[in-house]
């Protein structure tokens, strides 16, 4: 085989290799995704299991403040409560409510945070209405629950946990968001 | 050599075009390794100003030369256009010159492509450049390009993203092209375990590149996406992470580190055995350290980001992980000491860049080591420190190394020897002015100096005084190699076949001084 054609069959393979590593850097999308949701980081917007210990602790308050945003939507979102006082290991069930002011059905998903950021570790969400997308037709109002439990293992420093929603369109553009979990 | 001189149909010069077209359509591969340098050096100066604006203005607390935004865009740029603009396309200079002239090839594999390479850097140094000057102001991100800042960048971030593309495009192609070169185009009887220091270190840098400029492209196309096609991988609002890309940037960003200095162990591997009178003190385990720092590489990525809340277990595995990367490269200090031991050293200027090399790599190598230490990190991340560490690896690693190779192979290129006079004492300079300049800011860094800021706490004046005189004194310092540069190729005096009695690369055992325009037509006969 000639020096030309050998240079030629190892120019083919190294551009397929170029081109199979440009495919690998998409890939580690849903392979980043898939790790954050085996090991349970980022696990922002899925059902939590409950605490194994479900002993309420009435010795520790703990101060939750809610908050709400709406990004680039007409939507109103408010909490209906501004703040609770939670036990550790008691059930509490909180409410939010949206108004979609636009006329048009709107579909939003939210996406939780908290402050301080490691408190996300000790919520755990039994029910939520950002475990699915919501579609509010023109002018609907809804009412939407949050249901958790506070992890008594919370580091004993933090006293107040704020909660905070926001809602983004899922656009028709960008399709479904991403599955599995915020991250 | 007679073969070189007497080819027919090839009359020197004949059927050149001359002037400008020459340069824009050779396929050369002299030609293009000269025209790699000139550009790389054109960045360099480029890139330098912009760390002379930044150093001025960090001359005193408070702000003075710049307003914010800029000085922001600076650091970017100033990062991006010396990783990028000056120091790859130097060694891929290098490259070119080199590497068909060591293995006894007419020329690179693909010359056309070759061409092609080169011509794609021009056109992203200007996308990289103009970037400043667009609406909105050139994109403060950080060379990192971390989200969510980059999503909601002025439109420079676009011109910087296409930048990167080319940029990316142009190293890959410039990776095919010498993997294939030296797999298939060496001299009969020259053995991949024969062939010089300096083409194994850039085989195995082609296969780096191959391997993460792709996936740096991508990690820039999903921010491109993600500004403007309504996807959500990085950008939080749609449900993406920002954490993600730090993960891809880094999966290209640390073999890039490797990138940059495994070329740079190659040239320092050339240049040690010539002036101490020896072959390469171990060879063989110099081939295998720096494959292993290769794979290596690809598995430390996340020591960038131990700040970012990750697992313990994962901390602790990068932080072993990242350790174990000073086994290889020990055995390669070892190994230059080893050469240099016994040997009849002479210390000319390439000599003397590199012991220069040597002794400040290493110091940046331990400098690395202690970044390494996950609860050391947490505390020095994103500080001075930093900034002391990868300069220390970058400019007195990769920068020495590279003029110490201009002054090697200098008098084979332009067949004419430069001022050892001068050349001395640009490297004594350099030297002087790089410690003055970076040595302080390891003591910012332990002291709490962020970086990335144009303004900083009082406390800290006396050693940013002291770094900026540094930096410009660095700075002006590489005019005198411009100065060196051109006064060699203006007159210069001849300099002979083997200017350097140690070197042995076919380059001056078997090729007349300056290098002829065509060589190795036929290929050498090897003992």
């Amino acid at each position: 085989m000639n020096t030309a054609a050998a240079n030629r069959r190892l120019l083919i393979k190294l551009s397929v290799v170029a081109a199979g590593m440009f495919g690998f850097g998409f890939a580690l999308v849903p392979f980043y995704n898939a790790i954050c949701n085996v090991t349970g980081v980022n696990n922002l917007i899925k059902r939590d299991s409950r605490p194994v210990n479900t002993q309420v602790d009435l010795n520790r308050t703990v101060t939750f403040e809610f908050d709400a945003n709406a990004i680039g939507l007409a939507w109103h979102f408010s909490p209906v409560q501004r703040s609770v006082r939670v036990h550790p290991g008691e059930i509490v069930l909180v409410e939010y409510e949206v108004v979609n002011r636009s006329n048009v059905a709107v579909v939003g998903q939210a996406i939780p945070s908290y402050g301080p950021k490691l408190a996300a570790a000790y919520v755990r969400k039994l029910e939520c209405f950002c475990f699915q997308q919501q579609t509010l037709q023109p002018g609907e109002v809804r009412r939407m629950p949050v249901q958790f439990v506070l992890d008594g293992d919370l580091p004993p420093d933090v006293n107040t946990i704020t909660l905070s929603y926001t809602f983004f369109e899922v656009n028709a553009a960008a399709g479904e968001p991403r599955s599995g979990s915020a991250g | 050599m007679s073969a070189v001189l007497d080819t027919p149909g090839h009359h020197e010069h004949a059927d050149r075009p001359t002037g400008i077209t020459r340069w824009l359509t050779t396929t050369n591969h002299k030609d293009i390794g000269t025209m790699y340098l000139w550009f790389s050096f054109t960045m360099f100066i480029v890139g330098g100003i912009m760390a002379l604006i930044i150093r001025t203005e960090l001359f005193t607390p408070g702000i003075q030369v710049v307003d914010p935004d800029r000085f922001n865009a600076l650091t970017t740029y100033h990062g991006l256009i010396m990783v990028f603009g000056a120091i790859m396309p130097a060694f891929v200079g290098f490259a070119n010159w080199l590497i068909p002239m060591q293995i006894g090839a007419p020329d690179m594999a693909f010359p056309r492509m070759n061409n092609l390479s080169f011509w794609l850097l021009p056109p992203a140094a200007l996308l990289l450049i103009t970037a400043q000057f667009v609406p909105g102001g050139g994109a403060g991100v950080g060379w990192t390009m971390y989200p969510p800042l980059t999503v909601q960048a002025p439109m420079a971030m676009d011109l910087t993203i296409f930048a990167i593309h080319i940029l990316g495009m142009s190293s890959i192609m410039g990776s095919i092209n010498i993997i294939t070169t030296v797999f298939n185009m060496r001299a009969p009887g020259m053995g991949m375990m024969r062939i010089p220091m300096f083409c194994w270190t850039w085989v195995i840098t082609a296969f780096l590149l191959l391997a993460v400029m792709p996936v740096l492209a991508g990690a820039v196309t999903m921010t491109l996406t993600d500004r403007h096609f309504g996807t959500s991988f990085f950008n939080a609002a749609g449900g993406g992470d920002p954490v993600l890309y730090q993960h891809v940037f880094w999966f290209f960003g640390h073999p890039e580190v490797y990138i940059i200095a495994i070329p740079a162990f190659g040239v320092i591997s050339q240049i040690i055995p010539a002036f101490a009178r020896k072959p390469l003190f171990g060879y063989t385990s110099m081939v295998y350290a720096t494959a292993s720092i290769a794979v290596l590489s690809f598995l430390v990525w996340a020591h960038h980001m131990f700040t970012v809340g990750m697992p313990v277990e994962a901390q602790l595995y990068f932080m072993y992980a990242t350790v174990l990367i000073a086994v290889p490269t020990g055995v390669k200090v070892f190994n230059w000491v080893a050469t240099a031991w016994r040997g009849s050293l002479s210390f000319e200027t390439p000599m003397l860049f590199a012991l220069g090399f040597l002794f400040l790599f290493t110091i940046g190598g331990f400098t690395g080591l202690v970044l390494a230490i996950v609860p050391i990190d947490v505390q020095l991340h994103d500080t001075y420190y930093v900034v002391a560490h990868f300069h220390y690896v970058m400019v007195a690693g990769a920068l020495f190394s590279a003029f110490g190779a201009i002054y090697f192979w200098l008098p084979k290129w332009t067949g004419k020897m430069y001022d050892e006079r001068l050349g001395k004492l640009h490297f004594w300079l350099s030297f002087i002015f790089f410690n003055v300049a970076f040595f302080v800011q390891h003591f910012l860094g332990l002291a709490g100096m962020p970086r990335r800021i144009p303004d900083y706490a009082p406390q800290f004046a006396e050693f940013n005084m002291i770094s900026s005189i540094g930096a410009w004194g660095f700075g002006l310092a590489q005019v005198l190699l411009l100065y060196i540069v051109v006064k060699t190729i203006r007159s210069g005096k001849p300099a002979e076949q083997r200017q350097w009695d140690g070197a042995d690369g076919l380059e001056w055992t078997h090729l007349p001084t300056p290098a002829p325009y065509h060589s190795f037509e036929t290929p050498p006969v090897l003992k």
